[in-house]
């Protein structure tokens, strides 16, 4: 047969300055996130450093030696580390057996179950905190139900500032880790492991003991360390729900930094927190390696069966059921309360948020910080998305000894405190040429710090699953570099960009620790406003800061939902 | 003169040499099969002519022009990846269509180019299924009408027949010598299967080792192996060493005795040498051995039932045991212990360098 296939263009290759460009331009991308950090996170962090232990000039360590005398910061340290250690323990003990049902039962609606218990973790902690208050404060719903039902004079449950509170807290913005991770893994443990020992003469009790918990003990340890640092580094939580009484590290740096101007000291409280959480990270980077092994993993589909006995449909609605009640109730509790006043319905907090009662702070109506939200989760966007697909491709190129250092160096952000973020922008970006304090770009900056680990994870599943064939069948078949991107690279990792970006949208709109610190008082942000509401006395403002919480959360949900509809593989 | 010339390629990965001074030609319309064990460098070979890797050293002619400064994109070849590789996001009729589209054909070219190769390939109406529902035999085929569609100078196949079972593979043996003649492409085709290589080249090219160690047709390959590696790569087996005693007819002294073979050898007396004797050297016969074939009287060890022949290893009074396959047909197969007679035909057997020496003169019977 005869095919004359168009001639082959001569080799001529690009024109000088772009062939440079095109030689010098990976390069130049894999320093676009190594420089990132550099400057927005080392350096904030090495000025904290060098003020925290020499604050004159040179070395002073007189801010330890007061922490290490002072009584009340051993006590603080203590009590931080005492309530994530029961946090955790406790979210376990609650989360575990939702973990097992989920992993090991089928039932109607399982996915979209499972899907729901995941929601608290996207919420920020303010909504949350609202949340909380709607169901259990003073005026929250279970208290006028108990005193109508009961007949009582006063509001029975008072949880409010109370350390049982702040654990409930916890344990709802953790759990969905437990479900996840621990159940996740459960599910894709081989039956047949199982079935040799029962085989091999162990009952059940034994298996469990010495086959399936060994097994099951990286993934669990795993969970438990990362829960125990997001309850240790703790922040809105602890100082809405917590109130004045109870302080962890987080707390006692703000004060330090905002109300008491006294930098070394904070700084110093900084540099104790990192250590810490530097430990803690270290240790479950190791453990999440070991447990990712698969172990001759099944698919999950495979080991899960509709329960049959008594005891199996007992723990499934119990673990299940008990989960979803302490997860949904507040946030049932927090919509409904944003309607009401009195014993009616109403919409005069939603439109209180837009017009500018005299009553509110700001000189600007509330609906100003849902805009400015906006503009700075979109800068924070369009900043994770570049930094991020720049170090996802670091981390998928050839393999050295800068991609095994780059992959937890990218983490580090999120291990560090959003106080402590906030703290070393300040210290840090305040003299040329990073004078960034009165910048439209100060708050985005800090958000992409920790929304860009968030895109990464997202794009790594889907570029390592790309077959590097692809890319050289492409090429032999005519493909020329930037052909390359638009019909491989982009079709094939287009989803977990859009996961990359609603992820990204979704931790800046809802950013509260380094917020509280960097904005600027006449331009906040949704999480500042809402703060502020909750702790103004009256029930206009109380109803504003739901109304707002309410918002806040839809968003969240929407951006949950078009995640979990496009994600590539697990996180 | 030969399309593409690979001139003296060597070849090294993080310091272990994978390719040594590797030098040879495909002429036009030419199926040359690069044969070896894996890590022999075949496939490192391959990516270099496409322009996937550079060489350290030597160079790459096509049609007289070196291909150093030519891009992939640009080189007009095609390869056939032992994965497939069919690009996920795409359909059949867009994996197809794809590298007629970098060409900047208009639509309607593409279509019909694309139902064209469909065509060829037996997949006809198979445009719009998705590659993840295909079988390995359907994806196999998609992924030759791809590299086929844009009418490439050179085809490259990178053992594409390695993940099949047996009866698909040969199935598809047969059609892919069939498709591969019709479009009279070149091609250079790399297996480690010398069954395929047989089957499917003008020229096989042996290497071993990141080096060649014989070229030629099948036939002339698997005739007179040049040195005892090729034979052992080849299933040749039964390598005897033996010592040239006389000339005119040709008697060997060998470990079971005296052998002499018809026909002229240019070896002189007193040399050592090794006798090769093919699986398929020796039959039972009804009676006594002709006068021209070779008589040998050995013990049976083990018979092996394979389908249509059995396996027997015989062990000779001295010497070291030898393997034949034998048609079942006929009588039924000696049984293990039993004593024989096995009748050899003198052409089946040939005359090799000794082991560890390459080969240095030719081996012709001239009759």
């Amino acid at each position: 047969m005869r095919f004359n296939p168009p001639k082959p263009k001569p080799a001529g290759g690009h024109p000088g300055l772009i062939r440079v460009l095109l030689d010098v331009g990976p390069s130049v991308v894999y320093l676009l996130p190594l420089g990132f950090l550099l400057l927005f996170f080392f350096y904030p962090l090495a000025e904290i450093l060098r003020l925290s232990l020499a604050p004159q000039g040179r070395l002073d360590l007189s801010p330890f030696a007061a922490l290490w005398r002072d009584p009340y910061y051993v006590r603080l340290l203590a009590f931080t580390t005492g309530q994530a250690a029961l946090s955790t323990f406790l979210t376990l003990l609650v989360g575990m057996p939702a973990a097992y049902a989920f992993a090991h039962y089928e039932f109607r609606a399982r996915s979209l179950l499972q899907a729901l218990t995941t929601i608290p973790f996207v919420l920020p902690t303010m909504v949350v905190a609202a949340a909380f208050q709607a169901l259990v404060g003073p005026g929250g719903y279970l208290n006028e139900w108990l005193v109508a039902l009961l007949g009582l004079d006063a509001p029975p449950i008072r949880l409010q500032h109370t350390l049982a509170l702040v654990l409930i807290a916890h344990v709802f913005y953790n759990a969905s880790i437990v479900v996840r991770m621990v159940g996740g893994f459960w599910s894709h443990l081989n039956p047949r492991l199982e079935e040799a020992a029962r085989v091999l003469g162990a009952d059940r009790r034994r298996t469990f003991r010495l086959v399936t918990l060994p097994l099951l003990t990286p993934a669990i340890v795993a969970a438990a360390l990362l829960i125990f640092l997001f309850c240790f580094t703790s922040f809105g939580v602890i100082l809405v729900l917590g109130g004045p009484r109870w302080a962890t590290l987080e707390v006692e740096i703000y004060y330090q930094a905002v109300s008491l101007f006294n930098l070394p000291l904070a700084a110093a409280l900084s540099l104790v927190q990192m250590g810490f959480t530097f430990v803690v990270m270290a240790l479950y980077t190791r453990l999440q390696a070991r447990s990712a092994v698969p172990l001759d993993l099944r698919p999950a589909a495979a080991t899960r069966r509709r329960p049959a006995t008594w005891g199996s449909k007992l723990l499934l609605w119990g673990g299940v059921g008990g989960l979803l009640l302490l997860l949904l109730a507040p946030l049932a509790a927090l919509v409904l309360r944003s309607f009401t006043l009195g014993g009616g319905w109403t919409l005069r907090y939603y439109r209180a948020l837009f017009t500018n009662p005299t009553q509110s702070f700001f000189y600007v109506p509330p609906a100003v910080a849902i805009g400015n939200s906006l503009l700075i989760a979109g800068g924070a966007v369009l900043l994770s998305l570049l930094i991020g697909l720049a170090a996802a491709y670091l981390l998928t190129g050839p393999p050295g000894p800068l991609r095994r250092w780059a992959d937890p160096l990218f983490m580090l952000p999120l291990g560090t405190s959003a106080v402590t973020l906030g703290l070393g922008y300040i210290v840090a970006l305040d003299r040329p040429p990073l004078d960034l304090r009165a910048s439209p770009w100060l708050l985005p900056l800090a958000h992409t710090l920790i929304a860009f680990p968030f895109v990464v994870r997202s794009l790594l599943p889907a570029l390592r699953g790309m077959n590097p064939h692809w890319r050289e069948a492409a090429r032999i078949l005519g493909a020329s570099p930037a052909r390359l991107l638009a019909e491989i690279d982009l079709p094939i990792i287009g989803p977990a960009l859009v996961v990359g970006a609603v992820f990204a949208f979704t931790v800046s709109i809802g950013e509260f620790g380094a917020t509280l610190l960097l904005a600027r008082p006449n331009l906040p942000t949704m999480p500042v406003v809402i703060y502020r509401l909750l702790g103004a006395q009256g029930v206009l403002n109380q109803g504003q800061g739901l109304a707002m919480s309410t918002l806040l959360m839809l968003v969240c949900i929407v951006s949950f939902v078009l995640i979990e509809r496009f994600r590539v593989g697990e996180f | 003169m030969a399309l593409l010339e690979v001139i003296n390629v060597s070849k090294a990965f993080g310091g272990e040499p994978v390719l040594q001074a590797v030098s040879f030609g495909v002429a036009a319309g030419e199926i040359v099969c690069l044969l070896g064990p894996s890590g022999c460098g075949k496939t490192t070979t391959l990516r270099i002519i496409a322009g996937l890797e550079e060489a350290d050293e030597g160079r790459v002619l096509f049609a007289g022009r070196s291909l150093a400064d030519v891009p992939v994109h640009r080189r007009g070849f095609g390869l056939m990846f032992q994965d497939y590789a069919l690009f996920p996001h795409k359909d059949v009729a867009g994996n197809v269509a794809f590298g007629l589209r970098m060409q900047g054909l208009s639509r309607a070219q593409v279509a019909a180019r694309v139902a064209e190769m469909l065509d060829l390939v037996g997949l006809r109406g198979y445009e719009r299924r998705r590659v993840y529902d295909l079988s390995g035999g359907e994806q196999q085929r998609v992924a030759l009408a791809r590299s086929l569609a844009p009418g490439p100078r050179l085809l490259m196949l990178d053992e594409p027949l390695g993940s099949l079972d047996r009866a698909l593979r040969e199935e598809l043996l047969g059609e892919l010598r069939r498709i591969l003649n019709e479009v009279g492409v070149t091609a250079i085709y790399v297996t480690h299967d010398q069954q395929e290589a047989f089957a499917l080249a003008d020229r096989v090219i042996l290497m071993r080792r990141g080096r060649i160690v014989q070229e030629g047709t099948p036939q002339a390959v698997y005739g007179r192996p040049a040195s005892a590696w090729v034979a052992r790569f080849l299933g040749l087996t039964n390598l005897v060493p033996a010592r040239v005693i006389a000339l005119n007819p040709v008697r060997l002294e060998t470990p079971f005795g005296p052998v002499a073979l018809p026909g002229e050898r240019a070896v002189a007396v007193g040399r050592e040498v090794t006798l090769l004797l093919r699986p398929e050297a020796a039959h039972l016969p009804a009676g006594l051995p002709r006068a021209d074939e070779i008589a040998l009287e050995a013990t049976v060890r083990r018979c092996s039932f394979r389908g249509s022949r059995y396996r027997l290893t015989v062990a000779p009074p001295s010497g070291p045991e030898l393997t034949f396959e034998l048609p079942a047909v006929g009588a039924p197969p000696p049984a293990p212990g039993e004593t024989v007679t096995l009748a050899l035909y003198p052409t089946a057997l040939s005359l090799l360098p000794p082991f560890g020496e390459p080969n240095t003169g030719p081996d012709q019977v001239r009759r």
